[in-house]
């Protein structure tokens, strides 16, 4: 396990407003947080909190309103500077892993194809070894070639697990995980998520309502009306 | 490993009768495409060929409509009124011609023809300068008349078939009750001279008593003559009208520009809608995966990438469609050629509608450089998804 304790994401007083009509909602609320490699976080609170919003700053999928983001020492959003598109696909494609509530696995692509997907938009080296060692990982070795349609719930989530890992990135960030799943396949990617920070060293952020799957991560953060508790 | 190509394939797959629908309508424009521009390479090549089997450059007629006189010679007659033999002498005094043939059309109603009797046309004709000018006509059995005065007659190949006779049969000139031998039968040309029953124009003129007359004379002139200098000459003669190729075809060409413009709108409209089918077939598949697509952009495809998997899509949809169009038009050219005959003031004999391999291509071409124009906008609107506006949605919105 990389027990490095070097930050790769670091948000101060970072603020996401939405604005409908004429009313603002700060859906994230001047949080400050500081992510080493190698951390697994799981933010709860109830819902509308805004812990899904901050993932999605966290992860980069969207641009923060104020504050500063920085992710592996890139400025990702201050005052001075807010990333492109373009830098931002790069990042997302170097660093992080996204895994979702659900799933979005392409329909018409087999398991090994929904994998690899990421790499029909840029090539690495070694795709299929990695994608064999993923599915086998996650125990989903038998069924690469079947189509997303004949997967169980569990079996879906190992794939997007899988996915969201081809790419070998630094943070995996995953959106109640489990909340699309049985309580024995929640276990089960709950012993994995575990299995990925222990074992592989992958930083990990999750979002999740499930006691269990907060419970196995290293540090849980409450919160309430977009803050910190 | 996945590539853009092979997503854009297997998503064509995922709704299957919306994109055979969509195909449908871009091979039914890609056969109005092939046809029309094949109508316009073939008529134009067809009405040269009829127009240079004819022998002759240049047609003197009695005065009457040229138009009608035009239209009557390309169907193997001339024209309706008469005159003098004596023209012929005129013709040949001048340096510049090469080769006269008189000829005398005359046409006679036959009560054995049919159920109800019927009009049979004979064209009498020179036996020593005619085949002279008409090199390409050959003979199935016999040969030309043996003398300019003999009671033989020519069967062009349809009309001997209609007419179920061999070489030494006898044929009953109707009215004049004389009988000739049958002395040839020609080989199909695919011209007017098929239907034609050629005799001496002597002997013709003999049997109707129109002795000395002439309907028509067909001049070839010598090889750098001005053509338009030498018709002013002729256009001094009395009693007669000069009939030009070049003025023929331009005739024709006028008279089938209209029929030409109506079909050129069809195909345009035909176009357009199977663009606005393309657009919408693209567009609503976007639509429906617009969370994928903004997944995809999380997993790092850059703008770029998501245009060109929606772009392939359309470039597949429309190459399938143009391909088979294009095949349809192909098989079914001969259709096509009959509809277009049938609503044509003038048709000339060859195939009306002529397609081949540059002009399917050049089709292809055309049908795909639309659908790359129709994918625009679905392929930006796509690029333009980012991945939290996709995450967060359940649908896409126009």
């Amino acid at each position: 396990m990389n027990k490095s304790k070097n930050p790769i994401i670091q948000a101060v007083d970072l603020k996401k407003v939405y604005i409908r009509g004429s009313e603002h909602i700060p859906a994230v609320d001047g949080i400050t947080i500081e992510i080493k490699l190698g951390d697994y976080f799981a933010f709860v609170g109830p819902s509308g909190s805004g812990k899904t919003t901050l993932l999605h700053l966290l992860g980069c999928l969207d641009n923060p309103t104020d504050g500063t983001l920085k992710v592996a020492n890139r400025t990702v959003y201050d005052k001075n500077k807010v990333m492109n598109e373009r830098e931002l696909t790069k990042l997302r494609r170097e660093l992080f892993g996204y895994v979702f509530q659900k799933f979005y696995l392409i329909p018409t692509l087999t398991v090994r194809e929904n994998i690899l997907l990421p790499f029909a938009f840029y090539q690495k080296e070694e795709s299929d070894k990695t994608a064999n060692r993923l599915a086998d990982l996650l125990g989903i070795g038998h069924r690469l070639n079947h189509l997303p349609k004949e997967l169980s719930g569990g079996e879906m989530q190992r794939v997007a697990v899988a996915r969201a890992l081809i790419n070998k990135p630094q943070i995996l960030l995953a959106d109640e995980p489990t909340g699309n799943l049985d309580s024995k396949r929640s276990k089960e990617i709950s012993g994995i998520f575990k299995q990925l920070n222990q074992d592989e060293g992958i930083t990990i952020i999750l979002v999740t309502h499930n006691p269990l799957m907060a419970a196995s991560a290293g540090k849980m953060v409450e919160l309430k009306d977009g803050k910190l508790v | 490993m996945p590539s853009l190509f092979g997503i854009a394939w297997k998503n064509i797959r995922r709704k299957r009768l919306r994109s055979l629908l969509t195909i449908i309508g871009i091979a039914l424009s890609t056969w109005v495409l092939v046809s029309l521009l094949g109508f316009n390479q073939g008529y134009e090549n067809s009405l040269n060929k009829d127009i240079d089997n004819l022998g002759f450059q240049v047609l003197l007629t009695a005065k009457g409509c040229p138009y009608e006189a035009a239209t009557l010679m390309l169907k193997g007659g001339t024209g309706l009124k008469y005159m003098p033999q004596s023209i012929v002498d005129s013709v040949v005094a001048n340096p510049q011609v090469d080769k006269v043939t008189p000829m005398l059309m005359h046409a006679v109603f036959d009560p054995n023809k049919g159920e109800s009797g019927g009009i049979t046309a004979f064209l009498g004709i020179d036996p020593t300068t005619y085949p002279k000018m008409k090199t390409y006509l050959e003979f199935q059995q016999g040969k030309w008349f043996d003398k300019p005065e003999a009671l033989e007659a020519v069967f062009g190949y349809e009309a001997a078939e209609l007419e179920q006779r061999e070489i030494g049969n006898l044929y009953l000139l109707p009215e004049a009750n004389v009988e000739v031998k049958v002395a040839g039968i020609l080989k199909r040309s695919g011209t007017q001279d098929d239907g034609t029953i050629f005799l001496p124009i002597k002997t013709l003129q003999n049997v109707y008593k129109v002795n000395d007359k002439l309907t028509s004379i067909g001049i070839k002139v010598k090889k750098d003559t001005n053509l338009a200098a030498y018709e002013e000459q002729l256009y001094k003669l009395s009693d007669v009208q000069v009939v030009s190729m070049a003025q023929v075809k331009q005739t024709i060409s006028n008279l089938v520009a209209t029929a030409r413009v109506m079909v050129m709108s069809i195909a345009i409209i035909a176009i357009l809608i199977a663009m606005v089918g393309v657009m919408n077939t693209v567009l609503m598949s976007v639509l429906e995966r617009w969370q994928e697509i903004g997944i995809m952009k999380s997993m790092g495809a850059m703008t770029s990438h998501i245009f060109k998997l929606i772009w392939f899509e359309t470039i597949l949809l429309t190459f399938v469609g143009g391909v088979i169009g294009s095949g349809m038009s192909w098989i079914l050219a001969e259709v096509t050629d009959r509809l277009i005959r049938s609503v044509l003031p003038y048709s000339p004999t060859s195939a009306l509608v002529q397609i081949d391999f540059l002009l399917v291509t050049k089709a292809i071409g055309i049908i795909m450089l639309i659908g790359l124009i129709s994918g625009i906008y679905p392929a930006w609107k796509a690029a333009k998804i980012r991945p939290i506006e996709a995450i967060r949605s359940t649908d896409g919105e126009l």
